[in-house]
């Protein structure tokens, strides 16, 4: 029996020497500029990142095999104050169009080239209740319980 | 990266690694996992806070000990994995912020 435990966002809070629209434009539309390379959850090494201005729209990686994975879309696009991201990467990292986290990011400006930017990454639980529905998937060697068990098993020889 | 570079990222410190290391192989004690680490047991307590805030350790009490242990189907380790994915995402924003800023006529 595991007791229900809701995780807390992510929060993380920065502060950006640029005016608020230029932060959010950088943010959105130049999305491929900024996104590490690293953070890619694809097969193919990533090329790109893109993220569609628009609500509905989707934010992906393109591989440098020309191939696409999809992150999650686009829920909420008020320029240039707010961005709600569906993150819909299960425990996996492999797209889930069933799974819905958040990703809010706020840009408020606190003067005229000044921006604070504050992201949270929400509904963290739904990882979890994914993970409990795909349990076979979640418990294959490349899950985290397999890569904890691995470890454990590494760690105690 | 491997997945595995990336969750044991958040456990860059090699002290509080150790730590975790320790309770990999099975619940243990503070006192215990203290044993044999070159750090005091005041700092052993400091790093299993850390961990227990991200996620990583639970702990529950057993009489008069408190006993520590990962959680291998816990949310813990996406969840810390996923702050330092959103710390780094948000430093190569920045770097870029700033990048564009200095190019500017």
């Amino acid at each position: 029996m595991t007791a229900t435990i809701t995780p807390a966002p992510v929060r993380r809070t920065l502060t950006v020497r640029a005016p608020q629209a230029r932060a959010f434009l950088v943010f959105t539309g130049g999305f491929g500029r900024w996104w590490p390379a690293g953070h890619s959850i694809g097969k193919s090494p990533q090329k790109t990142a893109i993220l569609e201005p628009r609500v509905g729209g989707r934010w992906y990686e393109i591989g440098e095999d020309g191939s696409q994975c999809q992150w999650g879309k686009v829920l909420v696009f008020e320029p240039p104050s707010r961005i709600v991201l569906a993150w819909q990467i299960d425990a996996e990292w492999r797209f889930d169009p069933d799974l819905v986290t958040e990703v809010e990011v706020r840009f408020t400006a606190e003067g005229p080239d000044t921006t604070r930017v504050e992201l949270e990454h929400r509904h963290l639980e739904r990882l979890r209740d994914a993970a409990e529905r795909a349990r076979a998937a979640f418990d294959s060697p490349d899950g985290w319980g397999g890569i904890l068990e691995r470890f454990a098993q590494a760690a105690a020889a | 990266m491997p997945i595995q570079e990336r969750l044991f990222g958040a456990l860059a410190d090699p002290t509080r690694r150790q730590v975790f290391e320790r309770l990999a192989a099975g619940p243990r004690a503070v006192g215990e996992i203290a044993r044999g680490l070159p750090v005091s047991r005041p700092a052993v307590s400091q790093h299993l806070k850390v961990l227990k805030d991200a996620g990583l350790v639970k702990d529950r009490a057993e009489g008069t000990r408190r006993v520590y242990s990962i959680d291998p189907h816990g949310l813990g380790a996406i969840r810390a994995w996923l702050d330092q994915f959103w710390g780094s995402a948000l430093d190569a924003f920045q770097h870029e912020i700033e990048r564009d800023r200095e190019n500017e006529p």
